[in-house]
């Protein structure tokens, strides 16, 4: 195995260099614009075989996209903030077509006010549409996890979002692990053969008027796989972990073998716990959400059960009226049958780019002792 | 390879979306993808678990039909069996053309897609209930009529010369039956590589209160009064397919549609409109000269 230092984005443009997707498509928006610009050189540079559509706006970047994927071709767009707000329409339509896009999102903070760095705000506001969404601790992860989007994407035939931390992840420049490009066409295998825009035998629809004796039909389909889904995430997950050594799960937990308490939390923020954790937080474990849809609400029952307390620490904002995230809610629902629940706590840090430190960590666990 | 739609599913008699749909249809001989934006022809004719197409057709959201058709464009190159000869053609209203999924068109025009965009215009967002559209002519009733000079300019404007300031290689304006205009610009178009944009004049029962049996009465009105005039341009380079011998006057046109209603009298706005149309034929004769 080849170890080189990449960021996050030249990670991500990597792995997409030996995917080699057919179609790309893209309107640029900070922190991710470097993803498209080193996939293009490579193009250009005869490295990959991939169109590339330089779109308008992320509107008809992600339209491309359900175009290029309903031909039954591997596809892939990536943005953030705003420009994922913007594709939220298309996003319903994609999940709902059932077309295995990826999208790489470097998570950015919302508008306004106006602000390009990092939180949660842009993915946790769409995720219920209908994708599968995966979220990278660090710029290793989200290489490989770029990969496994487009494996489990084909088995699944629902849309992924690939998340990582803007500017923390995307720029940060680390050694990473990268497979070779043999590595990675064997285990992507042939796309399987699906629905196409090509069959002109069959001359297939997309996207068909659906009355109310049949809209919900297809809508429940929809959340079925999303929920079947977990399997084969999982069976993915172990494949690729006996393949080449990692340790991918639905989640990722540390130290809690011994510990009574759990921080919950996902993304590059993990990295600050388990620093924090091994230096001065024996008492406290980790359970890194990996896999946030599906959510994976049994995998969390059987670690919680028998725990004192959990923070849930979210980088993103409901606006239900308390100041809590969306993480929180989703673990509270998630234990609410547990007989002998932990007691749970939430607590909303690094909006909008702002450093959470170990020093800050613990701090906030301090509140809680 | 069929040649016209399996039927025409809840569109409305004498609509003339189906019409215009089937004369598309008619002119192809090659493998074709079609791409629907929300409106009137995609409801009507895809309703599940029906559906009209002999063609694969998709249909993706209101505004974005030129996107979608790019990416297929785009996919066609990994088709090898079929490029040659297989047509992406994408269908929209003029809501959808000339209002929300302008910026996508503009964007399919710019980058060069090899895809036929036909706007079939009935000049208001006759879907949702006859609501004003960029397209809707001044003093035509709609169910969100303001005061006309307030709200709408003696000319709707033009999305043909937004097309042709694109340069791209065909822009064309016709309607649903008239001399076989249509489906021959549907062929020579097809015939062209790259961005292709025609804009047909689509006659709405509903929409425009008329009789269903006045459809292509009132549709070669449009052009023999020069409202509509039938024309191409090739590379930007203008030619009139069709000069009427007598121009009839645009009140007539006007009379024969209740939208108009209260428009037709008022004599001074139909002076200053004849004279804006009179003023965009001589134009246009002059331009082909």
């Amino acid at each position: 195995m080849k170890k080189i230092s990449l960021t996050g984005n030249e990670a991500v443009a990597y792995a997409l260099k030996q995917v080699e997707p057919e179609v790309i498509s893209f309107y640029p928006i900070t922190p991710t614009t470097e993803i498209i610009q080193l996939t293009n050189k490579y193009i250009l540079e005869g490295k990959m075989k991939t169109e590339m559509i330089l779109a308008e706006s992320e509107h008809s970047a992600l339209s491309a996209c359900v175009g290029a994927a309903a031909c039954n071709l591997r596809t892939v767009t990536a943005t953030a903030s705003q420009g994922l707000l913007y594709m939220h329409e298309v996003l319903t339509v994609a999940s709902g077509l059932n077309l295995p896009i990826v999208m790489i999102v470097g998570n950015r903070s919302i508008s306004a006010p106006l602000n390009i760095h990092n939180d949660h705000s842009d993915t946790m506001a769409v995720k219920d549409s209908g994708w599968l969404q995966f979220y990278a601790e660090n710029p290793q992860e989200a290489y490989y996890l770029t990969i496994l989007a487009f494996k489990i994407t084909n088995l699944i035939k629902i849309p992924a979002m690939i998340c990582l931390d803007g500017f923390i992840t995307t720029h940060e420049l680390t050694k990473i692990n990268i497979l070779s490009d043999k590595e990675v066409k064997n285990f992507l295998g042939k796309k399987d053969k699906q629905k196409s825009l090509f069959n002109f035998e069959k001359a297939p629809i997309f996207g068909q008027l659906s009355l109310p004796d049949s809209y919900l039909y297809f809508r429940f389909k929809l959340a079925k796989k999303i929920k079947k889904s977990k399997k084969i995430i999982e069976k993915t997950f172990t494949n690729f972990n006996q393949k080449f050594q990692t340790h991918f799960n639905l989640i990722e937990t540390f130290n809690l073998t011994t510990a009574k308490n759990i921080i919950i939390a996902s993304s590059s923020i993990c990295g600050t716990i388990k620093e924090t954790i091994t230096q001065n937080l024996k008492e406290w474990g980790l359970i890194k959400i990996t896999t946030y849809r599906p959510f994976p609400k049994k995998s969390l029952i059987n670690i919680c059960k028998n725990k004192e307390k959990i923070i849930i620490l979210d980088k993103s904002l409901t606006f239900k009226g308390e100041k809590t995230g969306h993480l929180y809610e989703e673990v509270k629902e998630a234990l609410f049958d547990l007989q002998e629940k932990p007691k749970i706590f939430g607590e909303v840090v690094g909006l909008g780019g702002k450093a959470f430190s170990p020093k800050d960590l613990k701090k906030l666990i301090q509140k809680y002792e | 390879m069929n040649k016209q739609l399996i039927n025409m599913g809840s569109l409305c008699i004498g609509c003339g979306a189906g019409i215009i749909a089937n004369e598309i249809i008619k002119s192809l001989n090659e493998p074709a993808i079609f791409v629907l934006a929300t409106g009137c022809l995609e409801v009507g004719t895809t309703t599940y678990p029906h559906n009209s197409w002999p063609y694969p057709v998709i249909h993706a959201n209101f505004g974005n039909a030129a996107s979608v058709a790019s990416g297929i464009a785009r996919a066609r190159k990994f088709n090898q069996k079929i490029n040659k000869n297989l047509q992406i053609i994408a269908i929209a209203g003029d809501g959808a053309t000339y209002d929300i999924g302008l910026a996508a068109l503009s964007g399919m025009a710019e980058r060069g897609e090899d895809v036929l965009y036909i706007c079939y215009n009935n000049q208001a967002y006759m879907n949702t209930g006859i609501q004003k559209s960029g397209a809707t002519p001044i003093g035509a009733q709609n169910s969100t009529l303001l005061k006309w000079e307030v709200e709408q300019k003696l000319y709707p404007k033009s999305v043909i010369k937004i097309m042709l300031a694109h340069k791209i290689p065909y822009v064309a304006q016709t309607i649903p039956i008239f001399n076989n205009d249509l489906t021959a610009k549907i062929k020579k178009a097809i015939n062209i590589k790259g961005p292709k944009y025609i804009e047909i004049l689509s006659p709405c029962i509903r929409g425009w209160y008329y009789e269903p049996k006045d459809s292509l009465n009132i549709i070669n009105l449009a052009v023999e009064t020069c409202f509509w005039p039938l024309f191409e341009y090739e590379d930007n380079q203008l030619k009139i397919n069709y000069v009427p011998e007598n121009k009839e006057k645009i009140s007539t046109w006007l009379k024969l549609q209740k939208r108009f209603t209260e428009l037709s009298k008022d004599k001074n706005l139909i002076d200053k409109l004849q004279k804006q149309i009179n003023k965009n034929w001589e134009e246009l004769l002059k331009e082909n000269n």
